[in-house]
């Protein structure tokens, strides 16, 4: 199946030299290659907040559910809980996932559901037309925040090493090809996989040439060593102008959460029969 | 009718509902049908815990405010409710705690010749109880075999010594009905939602919806069940759509002030059309309230909740019979209509224990569509009658999208105004649907005298007491069971002919006031009750009393 079957005739409606398009053009690659290496499209569900990274649940031709703002690990959370079977990701907006999303994404990550959430984090809402977000600097100039903001970003990348989380990765929306890799093996990654995708927002917030000349590709051949995870997540913290790592940054295998609950089987007794088995201890 | 109560206080901590169960299985072996009152502060140690387990010869649903048995498991216990005291109340009590006239039991002795523990103590008041009603002593074995699970041995040997420090003192007559099962609310709606086909359970804890997160929790290997408490109510809702739409049946519980994180889910729930079970149990408002006591000043609530215009289903039942079919019932219509459907309790209902004799068999049928799904599959398409058959993923070769946006039939966002219009509609239709249906199931009850032109109308847990007060004194008693769609065919054909209509209602303003006024039914008189506690005889029967004579 070629990859142009996987977009939905929805008229796209992003900005030119909108991050969103290589995010999209991703997500198809990796279902495709998914796809051939036998993982079929059925099974593939897309969660997404409200923003405009959402759109893209209109756009991709896979089962989707365009939930609320801020409620994508939710949602994702209870169809991985009904049908394990299931390849859940989320894309989030950072808006929508470091604002009020926030208490459902740190304890995915204590969870370690495995779900996979892909942050579409541009530092500014977009769709509401250009106020501060949880990853916008100090200072940023936003229609909510007009003589600049008055608190610092969080580094969504340290915290989610700190709440649990066993697979966690940076990358950037202008190295395709960095990027195809990370959400594959995010995808394919059994537990919660956590990746911050850094993408300029074109009309309110460009910062091509500020990431350019700071984004490099950190390579680690000790993926489970948490310590040197925490230094890479603080060498840039979403304020300074240092260096900003990108690549994957820890990696570790934990049990699931989704594996430690009851799944109904074929042979069971009718229910019925053990309401009333049950009904028999209580006279 | 035949019947009598007994009271049993002590402070928090004490064990007062463990103990009180185990005195209304005795009368339930004793062949009576039971109703059992827990009543408790909102702490964990200290302050005055009760429970009044009435027994009678025909099914009740109340307490009464007069005792004739009271076990006093501190001295506070006598003073507290020396009004329910009449003057042949037999007194049974700690001696080691308690001075006063009655039968003294000198647990401390029991239990020290014996070496055993102090939380064996409630024993020697449970035997104590037992001979002064007269019970068999093989009744007494009998009952803490079944339901003393652990160290049966040895509570029943202190049991038998409380036996023995006894007298005879207000015997009752051993009645040939066989045991029935003994439940509370919750555990009926429990129950009724695992007759239902329930596989998942999402809840936060909050009282008086909480028992049946335990409740479930504890049987999650015996049911089948996946049973999680995540961390928060809007968490709740949100996890419980997503399973929704991957094909589990799922139902979610709290009370008001966990539903108001719930709001945005529920109102995803009717624009995206993904069935889900809202179990709220109520407690007084406004905000933190009074959290272990109960009231019915949610309905409005329930009904306006969530932004938009979309059709739920709310049935509020009245005893844990109708909690068991009814909760099954909400789960079917949520299902076949794809809405929220909610089932409406408060802690008098969910917390109290009831003699159940229901067949496991549900009475009431929703039969589903059998429309299949057309390949292409759009989520969203339907035939005129608003329902769209769902299908869950994985569905080989298509796809199923859900979407909060105004959507087309595939499920992809859309403005235009036409195909707005007819998501409007689409919503519309099932509503009346649904209506249509209610009307045709026991959506409303009648009992009392029904030609009588004086009725009491209720809803939810004052079912009892107003069938008790109307037998009694040759009333209508009417109870609409399902709240929404309103079944107003069916009660105004419960109210013909009636000429003063007497609401009871646990609220200040009247909840179901405004929506007997919506369908024009002019209520004559409104009882309130605002104090948490619940309605019992003879309190609500002299209030009745007085306004009809």
């Amino acid at each position: 199946m070629s990859d142009e079957n996987l977009i939905t005739s929805a008229q796209n409606t992003w900005c030119p030299g909108c991050g969103n398009f290589t995010i999209q053009h991703s997500l198809k690659s990796v279902i495709s290659v998914l796809e051939s290496e036998g993982i079929s499209r059925e099974r593939c569900v897309l969660v997404t907040g409200i923003g405009c990274h959402a759109k893209i649940a209109d756009y991709m031709k896979i089962n989707s559910f365009y939930s609320l703002h801020g409620r994508t690990i939710p949602v994702a959370t209870g169809i991985k809980l009904a049908n394990p079977g299931l390849i859940v990701f989320c894309c989030a907006g950072d808006g929508d996932l470091y604002a009020e999303g926030l208490e459902h994404l740190i304890f995915a990550a204590k969870r370690n559901i495995d779900i996979s959430v892909f942050v579409h984090d541009n530092r500014v809402y977009g769709l509401t037309t250009g106020q501060y977000t949880p990853t916008s600097p100090l200072g940023f100039k936003g229609r909510s925040t007009p003589h600049g903001t008055k608190e610092l970003p969080f580094n969504p990348v340290e915290l989610m090493l700190c709440a649990g989380a066993s697979f966690i990765a940076r990358t950037y929306t202008k190295h395709p090809p960095d990027m195809n890799i990370i959400l594959k093996e995010a995808i394919l990654h059994k537990g919660f996989s956590f990746v911050d995708i850094l993408q300029i927002c074109a009309s309110y917030y460009n910062l091509t040439d500020f990431y350019n000349k700071r984004i490099y590709r950190k390579e680690s051949n000790d993926l489970e060593n948490f310590e040197s995870a925490c230094i890479t997540s603080r060498e840039w913290d979403y304020e300074t102008e240092s260096g900003i790592p990108v690549g994957i940054f820890y990696k570790k295998a934990r049990p699931c959460f989704e594996n430690s609950f009851m799944q109904k089987k074929p042979g069971d007794k009718p229910v019925q029969e053990k309401i009333k088995a049950f009904l028999q201890t209580r006279k | 009718m035949q019947e009598f109560s007994v009271l049993v206080g002590g402070k928090a901590g004490d064990g007062i509902n463990t103990t009180g169960y185990v005195i209304a299985q005795l009368l339930n072996h004793m062949g009576y049908y039971v109703f059992m009152y827990y009543d408790y502060p909102s702490l964990i140690k200290g302050g005055h815990n009760f429970t009044i387990i009435r027994a009678a010869d025909e099914r009740i649903g109340t307490h009464c405010e007069n005792v004739d048995f009271i076990l006093a498991l501190n001295a506070e216990t006598l003073q507290i409710h020396k009004n329910r005291m009449k003057n042949d109340t037999v007194k049974i009590f700690n001696g080691d705690l308690v001075k006063s006239e009655g039968i003294s039991v000198p647990v401390s002795t029991i239990l020290k010749s014996n070496n055993f523990p102090d939380v064996m103590k409630n024993s020697a008041i449970v035997g104590a109880f037992a001979k002064a009603a007269e019970i068999p002593w093989e009744v007494v074995k009998e009952v803490f075999i079944l339901h003393e699970k652990k160290l049966t041995a040895e509570n029943l040997l202190v049991a038998e010594k409380g036996y023995e420090a006894s007298i005879i003192s207000f015997p009752i007559q051993r009645r040939n009905d066989e045991p029935r099962p003994l439940l509370t609310g919750n555990e009926a709606v429990s129950l009724g939602l695992v007759n239902g086909g329930l596989d998942m359970y999402i809840s936060y804890p909050m009282t008086p919806s909480s028992s049946v997160l335990h409740f479930l929790a504890e049987n999650e290997d015996n049911f089948g069940l996946k049973v999680f408490h995540p961390e928060s109510e809007i968490a709740v809702i949100l996890t419980a759509l997503g399973a929704s739409y991957a094909g589990n049946k799922v139902a979610v519980g709290t009370s008001g002030g966990g539903f108001c994180l719930m709001t945005e889910g529920l109102s995803l729930s009717g624009q995206a059309e993904i069935p889900v079970v809202i179990f709220m149990a109520q407690r007084p408002g406004p905000s933190t309230g009074l959290p272990t006591y109960s009231g019915q000043t949610d309905l409005k609530f329930i009904l306006n909740a969530g932004q938009g215009e979309f059709p739920r289903f709310i049935v509020a039942p009245g005893d844990p019979v109708e909690a068991y079919t009814w909760s099954k019932t909400a789960m079917d219509i949520a299902w076949k209509y794809q809405v929220p459907s909610f089932i409406l309790s408060d802690k008098s209902l969910g917390e109290s224990t009831y003699s159940f004799d229901n067949p496991v068999q549900s009475e009431i049928n929703i039969l589903s569509s059998d429309r299949q799904p057309e390949i292409p599959y759009n989520r969203y398409s339907e035939k005129n009658d608003g329902i769209s058959p769902m299908a869950h993923p994985p569905f080989k070769g298509e796809i199923i999208k859900v979407n909060s946006y105004s959507h087309t039939d595939e499920g992809i966002t859309t403005e235009d105004p036409e195909i707005v219009k007819r998501q409007v509609i689409k919503r519309e239709i099932k509503e009346k649907m649904l209506l249509e249906e209610i009307e045709n199931l026991p959506s409303v009850n009648l009992s009392g005298d029904k030609n009588a032109d004086t009725a009491l109308v209720s809803w939810g847990s004052n079912k009892w007491i107003c069938r008790e007060i109307a037998r009694r004194h040759n009333l209508r008693a009417v109870q609409p069971v399902v709240l929404n769609p309103f079944p107003e065919k069916s009660l105004k054909n419960a109210l013909k002919g009636v000429k003063k209509l007497i609401l009871v209602e646990d609220s200040k303003r009247g909840q179901l006031l405004d929506l007997l006024t919506l369908s024009h039914i002019n209520v004559d008189i409104n009882i309130q009750k605002f104090d948490g506690r619940p309605n019992s005889i003879p309190e609500l029967e002299e209030k009745i009393l007085k306004v009809i004579s």
